[in-house]
């Protein structure tokens, strides 16, 4: 066995001490107290963070071999030994990182911001065991455990999204979560199945082994046309990649579940479980590869989520609706950088964005606590000197997030964005536009909402002014801690990672594809490229954001209402979130139950209960009630049928002597 | 004889409950307490035996084991034959399995005539186990038709209001569809001049002869399933049937029908099979979306589950058919054998799921005498614990990975998707409708604010409910963590079935 | 000469009576039960004379058996017809018609 070889069991234990701890916090809430809720789980989690940095160092520094094996079989069925299993590349070591990092400062922040709720066993409970939901997805080493990881980080968002459960905005939106993603599902399900039809595994390596058979493969779905079977394949993938990572259509979800806590809105609907769609395509990167019209679907998705919902976080008031847009814009241009073949460069992006994001978040929900739950930014203003160590990691996770040189999001954006100008396939003109545009967007609500929140002059009312107070160092640490790599990881990582070998092995490109690497023929050393970042187009337009949203929000905010006038029917789109919301609830929900009545009166209770089943018990009835009446009850009725019965019988009998031959012709 | 144990454990199997039923009601209603414990005492002594049946009995091969064959009516050739696969072992260790919680969650919930009530519970087991050990279609059709006698009379019993009209809806529609049976099993005993299902399974039949055999049981089993269009009775005799008569109704008599369709239908009749499937499969996805719909808008809990679980046991009559389309669509076998495993796995899992949110909802109705969905809302305020269990069994039933409820239709779906995509796109289908029908009604009834006074003043579930429904919940995830085992002891059926049902019975042309 | 025609065609007559007092007869229980009788009477008439006719004794044995059957009946008949008095004080046949469907 090699020294460096990676330890199964070491594996286990860091997928399941979150899931030991949330049972523990889940089950004995009661007995082990709230203390003791949050001091195991953070435990677990911090063992877990530690473990992963172990075996990060095992991979990455040490060049362990690739981990992929066995846990236990979970079912044989026709030959097909479908097992739970671990792959551990360099791909699931940056993950398992950023999930049980990201995990355990919202663990930590939790502490101060559920202070006062009465359901803080429950959430420590569920944050946890959404912890181990996220790291047996990306330590999956199967199509199965993938599909089990992907559902149950759903299911534990479903919970958290209507943690508060006497609201009933929480309560819906947490279905409407749950059955978006689901349809996403389903089309991940029938990727799975169409892997399963060529392969007869589940495991990714024969997956893997086999795109030149899938691509070889037809479906004949509609008509007699058929359809290339890798680009269904990757089609059917990609639409549960489009309900868990939020992209256009499937988008409509993600605003709506802040209703639910703001850690979680960090952790969950930022940082880890929106990313897992990302994170299956870069997996999947080999079977993408091999199709171009379903990456070309890929890119243009992206690219559009990323344009028009960043849009959508101009005109948006709630601090916490205006990051979940830039989450969705966000993800969006992860997605066009898959669509690019820039796997690598989407990635990357995931991981810094996990960074600022939750930081942002984080950020955004100790502003809510100190404003006394007020999320509307209207009410707020002037924060910067009342709550300064917010305000300043909240401006680190903004300049992040708008790209500025030298902080973390420069370098995934800047390579993402030229990642997809390398790309040649069909879209990415559109998408290289839509990309570039979205930088002047995401800058300008980024920093209306910085300007609004903790500059200009206070606009609190009286309830707000009596309540403020500055929330403690448990809230305030996680976000010290998030700036941190918010700010530096770009620098030390962007060389060895993204254009470096990091993800050699783990994601897979063909080399006429290969975006990252024609990106990287203008990348110099770190600072350099920053350098050069400053003369480039985005970076100006970034900057242009900057300086509208201060005009508008600053230093003249009269401009701004006159804009929304000339603007209004635009403005009406966009609050209107491009009347998504309208059509699924007035036009998809409404037709469901339409149809459900429909079946349910005309078909089952009218056509076939009422027709067939009692029908044809009310023809019985019918037919009997016509022939009692021969039943009179009286007895010379009775002898009289009897009679005439009788005399009918006897000529019957009689037929042959009645018929013509004469009376004694037999002897 | 192959009896590796050396004394009848399935006679005992099958006799114990129905003599032990016939103790409990020549107790009285005077020793009613009493009778509660017998009965449990009998229904967990069931599972133990059920569970030493499981222990002798040997998955790897197809064989029929723990024989046991006397004699009955020598002039006709039947015999008292019992016997056990891989399909039917699981099935009897459901059916033993699920009694126990309905004696226990009837412990409050019933007071008229208990023993009466539980002595029908008793004696329907048995008559269940020996349908699913007869080996002799004589005696598998006595208990299969003896086992509507109990559930008529519970359903008729302790019902609710409209309980006469949903008991004689629920016995004349079973038993028109049975009629049928007899006369395809009276045809072929003719023919073999022998009652054992052995016989007719190797029996060679034309084309025709199994066209009219393979409809005659289709119309029993798919009433029993119940298929569409034959499901109405289902949703009355749920809604009027007590809280143990749904469990054991959904759990266990539904199962009927597609072991049926494994049993008789696919190896007696598989050219037909093969012609028909075509129909099969078209109700069966009808059922899966069809009903999907339908149950979206119930506004009575039971009759919500009751319509799920027409939708679910879509599945299994799906699984059970697909293999002469897989064949046609990939040339090969593989997958043939997944449709099938999934159809057993879904018929367990069913019982489980099903049997649980019936209990759950059995839980509400014994505190507040209400099933409609708009007398409760935020229960979970009063009875958290409750409502983590509903909340898991409701995750279940919409088929959540982790969960029994995902096995079986990820195997039949991965199964109709090589004969076909849009059989698994429209079966993948209940991966929507399923969780939007079920968390719907979740949110209605467990989740929000406290709606009313009854609600209010409900009180958490006691330690017996507690009991229950944490096992119920364990065996739910432990199958759907670890299903294995389960899978371990059918295949050597399974691989037998699939043998038989691409055999063709055909002379060759 | 007194030939089977003449018999036979008064046994027709006779039963042909009792069928239309069975009719047409819509007041009296009793009425019927005699009717009843003679239908049996014109029965017996043709076994009497079938057996003559024959020279065979087994018809005339039958009548015993007839007449028995007859004699049990009208015993039996009006018992119920006695029952039927006291519980509806009238033997209308018109009334009587429990039956009805």
């Amino acid at each position: 066995m090699n020294a460096t070889a990676l330890n199964p069991s070491l594996l286990l234990w860091i997928a399941l001490l979150p899931l030991l701890a949330a049972l523990i916090a889940g089950l004995a809430g009661r007995v082990i107290g709230r203390t003791g809720a949050a001091a195991i789980t953070i435990a677990a989690v911090t063992a877990a963070l530690v473990l992963s940095c172990i075996v990060f160092r095992q991979v990455i520094v040490l060049h362990a071999p690739v981990f992929d094996g066995p846990v236990y079989t979970w079912l044989i069925s026709d030959g097909i030994r479908m097992q739970v299993g671990f792959l551990v590349d360099s791909l699931t070591v940056m993950m398992m990182v950023v999930v049980t990092f990201v995990s355990l400062c919202v663990h930590v922040y939790t502490i101060g911001y559920m202070h006062d709720d009465p359901g803080y066993q429950r959430f420590f409970s569920y944050i946890s065991l959404f912890t181990f939901a996220m790291l047996m997805l990306v330590m999956s080493n199967n199509f199965l455990q993938l599909f089990f990881g992907w559902e149950a980080v759903g299911v534990v968002s479903y919970l958290l999204i209507g943690f508060w459960y006497t609201r009933p905005t929480a309560i819906f939106a947490n279905m409407k979560a749950f059955l978006v993603n689901r349809v996403g599902d389903l089309g991940f399900l029938l990727g799975i199945a169409g892997v399963v039809y060529f392969t007869g595994s589940l495991q990714y390596q024969d997956a893997f082994g086999a795109v030149d058979k899938i691509a070889g493969g037809s479906f004949q779905i509609i008509g007699g046309h058929s359809w290339n079977a890798l680009t269904v394949v990757c089609i059917c993938l990609f639409i549960g990649a489009m309900g868990k990572s939020a992209q256009m259509p499937l988008h409509v979800w993600l605003p709506d579940s802040m209703e639910g806590p703001t850690p979680i809105s960090a952790l969950i609907h930022a940082a880890t479980m929106v990313t897992a769609g990302i994170f299956m395509v870069a997996r999947m990167s080999p079977l993408f590869e091999g199709s171009e019209a379903a990456l070309s679907f890929v890119l243009v998705i992206g690219a559009t989520t990323a344009f028009f919902m960043g849009l959508l976080g101009i005109v948006q008031n709630d601090i916490k609706r205006v990051v979940a847009y830039s989450t969705l814009s966000q993800l969006g241009y992860m997605t066009a950088a898959l669509g690019a073949s820039g796997y690598a460069a989407g990635v990357y992006h995931l991981m810094t964005h996990a960074f600022f994001k939750a930081l942002l978040f984080l950020a955004a929900g100790a502003v809510i606590i100190a404003m006394h739950h007020e999320q509307d930014m209207r009410k707020m203003g002037g924060l910067a000197k009342r709550m300064p160590v917010t305000a300043i990691t909240a401006w680190v996770g903004a300049l992040a997030l708008i790209g500025t040189p030298f902080f973390s999001g420069f370098y995934s954006k800047d390579a993402l964005i030229e990642a997809v100008h390398h790309a040649e396939r069909w879209g990415s003109g559109y998408a290289h536009w839509a990309l570039l545009l979205g930088v002047f967007v995401t800058a300008f609500y980024t920093f209306r909402m910085i300007f609004m929140t903790f500059h200009g002059q206070s606009r609190m009312d009286h309830h707000a002014e009596e309540h403020f107070h500055d929330v403690g160092w448990d809230m305030k640490g996680p976000l010290v801690a998030l700036a941190i790599p918010s700010l530096l990881i770009g620098l030390f990582t962007v060389g060895p990672w993204l254009f470096g070998t990091f993800f050699e092995g783990a994601i897979h490109v063909r080399p006429d594809h290969d975006v990252v690497e024609a990106a990287k023929e203008e990348f110099h050393g770190v600072v350099s490229f920053a350098l050069h970042g400053l003369m480039t187009l985005p970076f100006w337009l970034a900057a242009a954001g900057v300086a509208t949203a201060w005009y508008f929000v600053l230093k003249n905010p009269a401009a701004a209402a006159s804009w929304r006038e000339k603007f209004a029917p635009l403005v009406k789109l966009f609050e209107n979130k491009y009347y998504f919301d309208w059509f699924n609830e007035n036009v998809i929900a409404r037709l469901s139950r339409g149809i459900g009545n429909l079946l349910w009166g005309v078909g089952d209770r009218g056509l076939i209960d009422g027709a067939l089943v009692n029908g044809s018990a009310k023809l019985v009835g019918v037919v009997a009630g016509v022939v009692r009446r021969v039943q009179t009850g009286f007895l010379y009725s009775y002898a009289f049928w009897m009679v005439i019965g009788l005399a009918l019988l006897l000529l019957w009998a009689l037929r042959a002597v009645l018929g013509g031959a004469p009376l004694g012709a037999t002897p | 004889m192959n009896n590796t144990l050396g004394w009848p454990i399935l006679s005992v199997l099958v006799w114990l409950p129905i003599a032990g039923g016939v103790l409990v009601m020549a107790l009285g209603q005077s020793r009613a307490n009493l009778a509660r414990w017998l009965a449990l005492l009998i229904s967990v002594a069931a599972l133990v035996l059920s569970l030493v049946m499981y222990q002798h009995f040997d998955g790897a091969t197809a064989d029929f084991q723990l024989l046991e064959r006397l004699p009955w009516i020598a002039p006709f050739h039947a015999d008292y034959y019992l016997g056990v696969d891989g399909i039917a072992v699981p099935l009897i260790l459901l059916t033993t399995f699920m009694t126990i919680p309905v004696v226990i969650m009837s412990w409050n919930s019933v007071s008229d005539r208990v023993p009466q009530y539980l002595a029908a519970f008793l004696v329907m087991e048995g008559l269940m186990i020996g349908v699913f050990a007869a080996m002799d279609a004589l005696l598998f059709y006595f208990f299969w038709e003896a086992m509507l006698i109990p559930m008529f009379l519970i359903i008729g019993i302790w019902g609710g209001p409209r309980r006469i009209y949903a008991t004689i809806k629920f016995f004349l529609y079973t038993f028109l569809g049975s009629v049928f049976m007899l006369v395809a099993l009276v045809y072929m005993v003719l023919k073999t001049q022998d009652y054992s299902i052995g016989a007719f399974q190797n029996l060679p039949l034309t084309l025709l002869e199994q066209r009219w055999i393979f409809l005659a049981f289709l119309a029993a089993f798919a009433v029993k399933v119940p298929m569409w269009p034959v499901h109405t009775w289902l949703p009355d005799a749920h809604v009027e049937a007590p809280t143990g008569g749904s469990v054991i109704l959904a759990a266990i008599m539904l199962k009927m029908g597609g072991y049926g369709l494994l049993r008789f239908s696919l190896p007696i009749a598989p050219d037909a099979a093969q012609e028909l499937s075509g129909l099969v499969i078209l109700l069966s996805l009808i059922a899966v979306v069809y009903i999907g719909f339908v149950a979206l808008v119930q506004q009575d809990m039971k009759k919500l589950i009751a319509y799920s679980s027409i939708a679910h046991m879509g599945f299994v009559t799906l699984g059970a058919v697909l293999a002469w389309r897989i064949v046609a669509s990939t040339g090969s076998t593989a997958g043939v054998a997944m449709g099938l495993d999934g159809a057993m796995v879904q018929m367990i899992s069913h019982g489980l799921i099903s049997g649980a949110m019936f209990l759950c909802v059995g839980v509400l109705y014994d505190r507040v005498h209400s099933r409609q969905i708009a007398d409760y809302g935020g229960v979970v305020n009063t009875m958290p614990i409750f409502a983590a269990f509903a909340v898991l069994f409701a995750m279940a039933n919409s088929g959540l990975p982790g969960t029994s409820g995902f096995v079986g239709e990820f195997l039949v779906i991965l199964a109709a998707f090589k004969a076909n995509f849009w059989y698994a796109a429209l079966a993948g289908l209940t991966l929507i409708l399923g969780a939007a029908y079920t968390l719907w009604m979740v949110k209605r009834v467990i989740f929000g604010a406290v709606a009313n006074d009854k609600v209010a003043e409900l009180k958490d579930v006691d330690a017996r409910e507690l009991l229950v429904l944490a096992v119920l919940a364990l065996s739910v995830l432990a199958l759907g963590l670890y299903p294995a085992p389960l899978l371990d002891t059918m295949r050597g059926s399974i691989e037998h079935l699939t043998q038989q049902i691409l055999a063709t019975k055909l002379p060759l042309p | 000469m007194i030939t089977l025609q003449h018999v036979l065609v008064l046994s027709g007559l006779l039963f042909t009576l009792s069928v239309a007092g069975i009719f047409i007869n819509r007041k009296n229980v009793i009425l019927l039960l005699m009717c009843i009788e003679l239908l049996l009477l014109s029965a017996n008439f043709n076994f009497v004379a079938f057996s003559r006719y024959h020279g065979n004794i087994d018809g005339q044995v039958f009548v015993f058996f007839v007449l028995t059957v007859a004699a049990a009946e009208a015993a039996i008949g009006l018992a119920i017809l006695v029952v039927l008095f006291r519980r509806r004080r009238s033997i209308n046949v018109a009334e009587i018609s429990t039956l009805k469907g």
